[in-house]
């Protein structure tokens, strides 16, 4: 459900079914509502055959990749000469996207169970939980039911940790969250090697997004060919999908349909449209990484995997933001550089420089001081960040710039002309 | 800037540990969580800045010894969060997220009401009754419910200007 809204006709309730219903966060709720009943069935089961079933739904990584979970989980040694790790990525920053706070707040069962299945097919013995340091309301329930389903003995053998981030959106990226873990800064690694290979303190390790997880006990239980089912377009993205929409909606919240649902209808049936008056002028539609849809682009936007390619951007996390006709989009596009600029760890000169560089120019234009040929070197900057670091930092900065120039052009020529000055203070 | 990596002479400063007695036996907890003893880094901060309400060179240099690192590398750890205090900081600490989404919905407005209401009169800077300190950060991952704002560990939703005075008040 769209929680904190009522639930919408037109939305297909897997995850989120028990957002907003305090009982089915205690541990004898959940089991009342037949939580846990696959994971018991699950310890009893080939590690393999856990695979193949995860392989056959399509599952994707909810993270922001889309990288399909059974053959990620596939790549972990078949035969196990050292110990395996899960760690689990609820370092939930990517701007737009509150979607995993969402499952930990009301469903952390759900989570601890989707783990610990994935603990067991990926033959891992301890599973970490890396929470960003800033949730802790969610932090509070993962830890009382950790608690609770620790005492009731449901993991079997595998052990589950709660990791506390500090404030570090880097972590959110797979190899950072593990040098952290490892109570280093949270650089991003070099890959190869891939974290199945040497992953965290070196050992084969899986790192699985919240929302995935959460997704497992329920393929488990339901079967691959129903999940596989939840489509309506592209057969290469299955299942449900929650959609965190933010900004200029008159019910901004999560909503979970299925996959290849139109933009355009969670905008305007399930969020209500925009404000009275007010008009839909662009949409960030996979978190503050991807580039930006016109209006145009937007209300022809399918939300799967390949719809959102099609039209120029990515699915991402899923963090749909919305603008309307009174954003300045110059300004806000300068908030997002400046976001990533403030959160590069700096270690490669793309992005340290870049990012820095990028909020600067911006700042500059806004501040009426900037000059035509700025957005010629906007561009170029952008052209320099993007696929040139270890990760993708660097292009997520770049993203919202090469699309925002693009698609909004007359609004940094206008500043520059001095058509046009800053509302907001820099 | 100076890290002091081995305690004053005696007599100059008292210094009392923060891993004693019952945090000491916590710390070992953690410690058993892990594969090696550096893994509890960012935890045995927190632990610390829970403690003290902020992580001094001296408490990193304490950190670095019940670890076995060294206080340098501790330091670097504690400079790349942004979540660890390296000064002291109000009684309350205000963040604010002023990120795009919450932007677009008023959230620097939000911020502002924050400095106006404490009387802290700058961003970062500690009210002069030290209550308040009162920061903007990045996204903190609850935009459908601009503007959100953590006051110490309390996450609030939907904060508007007009809510804030009386906020502040429930805080004093």
């Amino acid at each position: 459900m769209g929680y904190p809204q009522k639930p919408h006709a037109r939305e297909t309730v897997v995850l989120s079914k028990y957002f907003g219903d305090a009982d089915a966060r205690t541990y004898k709720g959940w089991i009342k509502r037949g939580g846990y009943e696959m994971l018991a069935q699950a310890l009893t089961m080939e590690p393999a055959k856990i695979i193949d079933i995860v392989k056959e739904s399509g599952l994707r990584g909810r993270g922001g990749a889309g990288f399909p979970t059974g053959l990620k989980w596939s790549f972990m040694p078949k035969e196990k000469k050292k110990p395996h790790y899960l760690c689990v990525n609820a370092d939930e920053s990517e701007p737009g996207t509150f979607k995993d706070r969402e499952i930990m707040r009301w469903t952390p069962h759900a989570l601890l169970e989707g783990s610990a299945i994935a603990a067991h097919a990926i033959q891992a013995e301890v599973v970490y939980i890396y929470i960003r340091g800033e949730f802790t309301e969610p932090w509070t329930y993962m830890e009382r039911a950790l608690a609770e389903a620790t005492a009731a003995k449901v993991f079997g053998g595998i052990k589950i940790y709660l990791h506390r981030g500090a404030g570090a959106y880097i972590c959110g990226e797979e190899t950072a969250l593990m040098n952290s873990i490892e109570g280093k800064r949270g650089n991003p690694r070099i890959k190869p090697p891939f974290p199945a290979a040497a992953g965290v303190f070196g050992m084969p390790t899986t790192i699985n997004n919240v929302e995935t997880l959460a997704a497992v006990p329920h393929i488990l239980k339901q079967g691959a060919a129903w999940y596989k089912g939840l489509s309506l377009s592209s057969p290469k993205s299955t299942g449900t999908k929650l959609f965190s929409v933010c900004g200029h909606v008159q019910r901004p919240g999560n909503y979970e349909v299925t996959m290849g649902f139109p933009l355009k209808d969670l905008l305007y049936e399930l969020c209500g449209g925009m404000q009275a008056g007010r008009t839909l002028k662009a949409c960030i539609p996979g978190g503050s990484s991807v580039p930006i849809l016109s209006r145009e682009e937007t209300e022809g936007c399918l939300l799967d995997y390949e719809g959102v390619v099609e039209k120029g951007s990515m699915l991402g996390s899923g963090g749909v933001i919305v603008f309307d006709d009174s954003t300045d989009m110059v300004y806000q596009i300068m908030r997002l550089a400046r976001f990533y600029a403030h959160e590069s760890c700096a270690q490669c000169t793309q992005c340290r420089e870049g990012t820095a560089w990028t909020t600067k120019i911006l700042e500059r234009i806004l501040a009426g001081q900037g000059k035509m040929a700025d957005l010629d070197l906007l561009l170029d900057l952008s052209e320099n960040m993007t696929g040139k670091t270890i990760c993708v930092l660097s292009d997520s900065c770049a993203a919202p710039v090469v699309s925002g120039i693009k698609k909004f052009r007359s609004e940094f020529e206008e500043y520059i002309a001095g058509r046009r000055r800053a509302v907001m203070v820099a | 800037m100076s890290v002091s990596v081995h305690a004053p002479p005696a007599g100059t400063e008292t210094y009392e540990p923060v891993f004693a007695g019952a945090v000491l036996d916590q710390l070992g907890e953690i410690l058993a969580r892990y594969p090696t003893k550096q893994a509890a880094l960012l935890p045995a901060l927190w632990i610390v800045q829970r403690a003290r309400g902020w992580i001094s060179d001296r408490n990193m240099a304490e950190v670095a010894e019940v670890l076995g690192l060294t206080p340098a590398y501790v330091k670097g750890v504690v400079t790349f969060y942004t979540m660890y205090h390296q000064h002291p900081v109000g009684k309350h600490f205000v963040q604010v997220c002023t990120t795009s989404p919450c932007n677009i919905c008023g959230a620097e407005a939000v911020a502002k009401a924050f400095l106006d209401s404490t009387g802290a009169k700058e961003l970062g800077a500690t009210s002069p009754d030290g209550k308040w300190t009162v920061i903007e950060v990045e996204c903190l991952g609850a935009c459908g419910f601009a503007t959100p704002v953590l006051v110490d560990d309390d996450f609030i939703e939907s904060v508007t200007p007009e809510k804030v005075p009386e906020l502040v008040r429930k805080y004093k």
